[in-house]
């Protein structure tokens, strides 16, 4: 690993997170609450990340880590009373990673497509289940529930506001990135794009290629998860909508628009996809998936770096 | 010793190429000349370049620098298919015949070609079973049951079923029993009477002697020797510098 | 012993249904095994997973439905849905997908998924949200038994059957069809033996569309047609590829009719079960394809029709 100077890294690093720290003091409430969206949707992008760009394995099954995320702290926010902040977290943690377990299993048996292909029915599944079930899951009209206090319950706790939620977010997103950015940089990580270059020649090394697959989407699918929980507590609603597909395609176009294998690409390709869905949406109303789409199918063709690895050549020149 | 004559009349010249595979300078510079008709070898030891040459002619590698023309006309960029339309059979190491196509379907891939008259293909069929028996007999068989030397045959079956001005023949003897090598020279023979020329890539000495009219030498890379086959039966040294082990 | 005289016993009891729901199977499984044939076809030959066949499905069945209102032919709106969108398809393969060839698999399956996105919406905003219908061709039903059941489904069948027959027939004998088989085997010779590769693909893309188009319009009748009912068709295919094995035609018949099989029956079972006081909705069958996609993937990797490779 060099030694060589991150400090114009960290530097504007500190920039951006000072940025994000001041922003919902100056946003108005929409803005404030669509760049809260993009963090939280950017942890998901991350988690994802992590196995398309790092691990090399295309997983459309993230909808599910998500929902399950979500549906697990809206179970914690409804059966205990008062609404536990750090309960709901557990619980969806937990729950994502049950998914994850079951994913994981597969992962080590499966390559390639054959991989993508069962994510993709796994979460296609897992909605079907929570759409039907509806005694548990509230069905097609999702849960309402109320948004836990900020704190320790029993000792200290204050009503979350716009601007401290909005922190609260900040600093999970950024404590995340700043894990995951650890681990991939770790000797594991390398691992893992090693896995990611060439799968047979890592195993020949002596690599229990199993094993790190196994972490990898554990990993994976935690924090994806964690990003499950934080929209629920932003928005205080569950629905199936965040168990369908979309999502799990959301997440990989979130890493393409920005970059896969650069965990903070996929944040700023989270941005682009929810600005050009803003834009768009004024001139094609619901309609703004045909040109977003198009962008999507252009970039993968002429910019497969994604708008990252864009910036660093332009910036190289 | 002087180099021999350019031929009289090019049919596929090879001007300076460069070819890279991923960030490997395969071919540092090479040219050569095949002249209609002519029988061409080219000799060189293992990892040299000859098999990259021939799939730059046949444009399934790209140079990056350098032209290949036929008959005087440029077509480095030209894909594969086309080239082989234009008159440029392909004879791979290792045959790659279809092995789940059967001995006929195999000869259709070349024979179903746009333009051509059904006489003539009834010909054209007619000619290669007279050559080959053996095709003949196993003609509804898949490919991938013949032996390698029924397979050597029907690659290049296969190739005359393009009714090529050149054939580019890469080590055809590799792998097969001695009696088989001496059948190969025949083919050799009889497509040099038909008036096809061949580049032949060989490992071989003495058949790619007796069977060409010039010969190539090349090494790392590049076309180091220049001569006339007959020249180079009398010459051992130069064989034994560049091949010897 | 007394199970068996239970299940015995629960089968006579259904016996309607089980007759109802096992031709039900065989009529969706045909369907299914139209949609699969195109779709392993693109992958056998080209590698390319297209995420947007159901789409395309999708597309067919609406190409129908204007077809259709605009002649009143539903022949008419068949053959030139077919048509339309293979041509579409062919389109969509010379603008996105040549450009990506050489490049990681993976972005062939970005792309189609761009696609797939772009198609849904288009459709959503041409059409509306209102689910459509295409009127069966022939009505009327005749006995089974001592059931009735409609001649149309049998004729989607025996439809779908005859279209799967002619595309074998044409990947066999013919010229194109040996430039298919060709290019499949081995793609660099099938160019040195002057086939043109890059049309052989689009063709074979095109044929995949216009099979998925002609599913789309058979399959018209007996749901209603709307944006988003490519997503489960093209998952059950995707099943259906990979159980019958990848590029095996004969295997993707069988193993999409034994998924629509598995999957009619458990309908039967699951409505059945009462949890919580409620029925279980005959939606959760979709779990029968997914198990078995994984015990075919965990136990018979090739698929489960073809025999494992040594």
């Amino acid at each position: 690993m060099s030694k060589r100077s991150n400090t114009p890294y960290w530097v504007a690093f500190w920039i951006v997170i000072a940025a994000l720290i001041v922003a919902p003091l100056v946003l108005p409430e929409f803005w404030r609450r669509f760049l809260t969206e993009i963090l939280i949707w950017g942890l998901l992008a991350m988690s994802s990340d992590i196995l398309i760009g790092y691990t090399g394995m295309v997983s459309f099954g993230h909808s599910a880590f998500f929902g399950l995320g979500l549906y697990g702290a809206a179970a914690a926010l409804l059966t205990v009373k008062p609404p536990n902040l750090w309960l709901a977290i557990l619980y969806g943690l937990a729950g994502s990673a049950a998914a994850a377990l079951f994913v994981a299993y597969f992962a080590t048996r499966l390559r390639d497509i054959y991989f993508a292909i069962s994510t993709l029915i796994f979460s296609q599944i897992f909605y079907v289940i929570i759409f039907t079930l509806t005694e548990f899951t509230g069905g097609e009209n999702g849960l309402n529930f109320s948004r836990p206090q900020l704190g320790i319950p029993g000792i200290y706790t204050v009503p979350f506001t716009s601007e401290t939620l909005h922190w609260f977010v900040l600093a999970v997103v950024t404590a995340s990135y700043l894990i995951l950015r650890r681990i991939t940089q770790s000797p594991f990580g390398m691992v893992l794009q090693s896995i990611r270059e060439n799968e047979a020649r890592t195993r020949a090394i002596g690599y229990t290629v199993e094993r790190y697959k196994i972490v990898a989407v554990m990993l994976s699918g935690l924090f994806a998860g964690l990003s499950g929980v934080l929209y629920a507590i932003q928005n205080r609603f569950a629905a199936p909508d965040f168990v369908y597909f979309v999502i799990s395609g959301d997440a990989v176009i979130f890493n393409v628009m920005g970059g896969i294998g650069t965990l903070v690409g996929p944040i700023f390709g989270a941005a682009f996809f929810l600005l050009l869905r803003e834009v768009f949406s004024r001139f094609f109303t619901e309609f703004y998936l045909i040109p977003v789409g198009i962008i999507f199918i252009l970039m993968v063709i002429f910019l497969p770096q994604g708008l990252l690895g864009f910036a660093k050549r332009w910036l190289n020149r | 010793m002087s180099a021999p004559q350019p031929p009289v009349q090019p049919l596929v010249t090879v001007d300076d190429i460069h070819t890279f595979y991923g960030k490997s300078h395969i071919l540092h510079g090479v040219s050569l000349v095949v002249g209609k008709g002519e029988v061409v070898g080219l000799l060189g030891r293992n990892g040299v370049g000859k098999s990259t040459t021939l799939k730059t002619i046949m444009g399934l590698v790209r140079p990056s620098q350098g032209e290949v023309r036929l008959e005087g006309r440029a077509v480095t960029s030209l894909p594969a298919h086309k080239l082989a339309r234009l008159g440029i059979g392909y004879v791979p190491e290792d045959r790659r015949i279809f092995k789940l196509l059967s001995v006929m379907e195999n000869l259709r891939t070349g024979l179903d070609r746009h333009g051509v008259a059904e006489a003539r293909k009834r010909e054209l069929l007619g000619k290669v079973f007279e050559y080959f028996p053996v095709l003949a007999e196993r003609r509804g068989q898949a490919g991938g049951t013949l032996s390698g030397g029924e397979q050597q045959m029907l690659a290049i079956a296969r190739a005359m079923m393009l009714e090529p001005k050149i054939i580019l023949l890469d080590e055809p003897t590799e792998g097969l029993m001695p009696r088989m090598v001496s059948q190969i020279k025949q083919i050799v023979d009889v497509l040099h009477r038909e008036g096809v020329a061949i580049l032949l890539v060989e490992q071989n000495v003495p058949l790619t002697l007796e069977a060409s009219q010039r010969v190539y030498i090349m090494e790392k890379g590049m076309v180091r020797h220049h001569a006339a086959a007959s020249e180079l039966r009398v010459n051992d040294a130069v064989i034994q510098q560049y091949l010897g082990v | 012993m007394d199970m068996l005289w239970h299940v015995w016993d629960a089968i006579a009891s259904h016996r309607d249904i089980i007759i109802i729901q096992t031709i039900n199977g065989i009529v969706t499984g045909m369907i299914l095994a139209l949609v699969a044939s195109g779709l392993t076809l693109i992958f056998g030959i080209m590698d390319v997973v297209n995420f947007a066949h159901g789409e395309l499905f999708m597309l067919g069945a609406y190409v129908g439905v204007v077809v259709l209102a605009t002649s009143g032919s539903f022949w008419l709106a068949l053959v030139l849905s077919t048509l339309i969108v293979g041509l579409i398809g062919a389109a969509l393969q010379i603008t996105t997908l040549r450009p990506l060839l050489g490049r990681d698999p993976l972005t062939t399956i970005l792309a189609t998924f761009g696609i797939s996105l772009v198609l849904q919406n288009y459709a959503l905003w041409q059409f509306g949200p209102v689910p459509r219908k295409i009127e069966e061709p022939i009505t009327g039903q005749f006995a089974l038994f001592y059931l009735q059941y409609p001649w149309y489904r049998l004729l989607i069948a025996a439809l779908s059957a005859a279209i799967i027959g002619g595309l074998y027939l044409f990947l066999k004998y013919g010229t194109y069809g040996i430039w298919i088989r060709a290019t499949t085997q081995d793609r660099v010779m099938a160019q040195a033996m002057g086939i043109p590769v890059p049309w052989v693909h689009t063709a074979v893309f095109a044929i995949g569309a216009g099979m998925a188009a002609a599913s789309g319009v058979l399959f018209g009748p007996l749901v209603g047609i709307n944006h988003a009912m490519g997503l489960d068709w093209v998952l059950k295919a995707f099943i259906v590829v990979v159980v019958g094995g990848m590029g095996n035609l004969g295997g993707s018949i069988a193993a999409a009719i034994l998924v629509s099989l598995l999957e009619a029956y458990a309908v039967i079972v699951i409505s059945e079960i009462n949890l919580g006081g409620q029925p279980l909705s005959p939606a959760l069958a979709i779990i029968v394809p997914f198990i078995v996609l994984i015990v075919t993937l965990l136990f018979r990797p090739t698929g489960l029709f073809v025999p494992t490779p040594k």
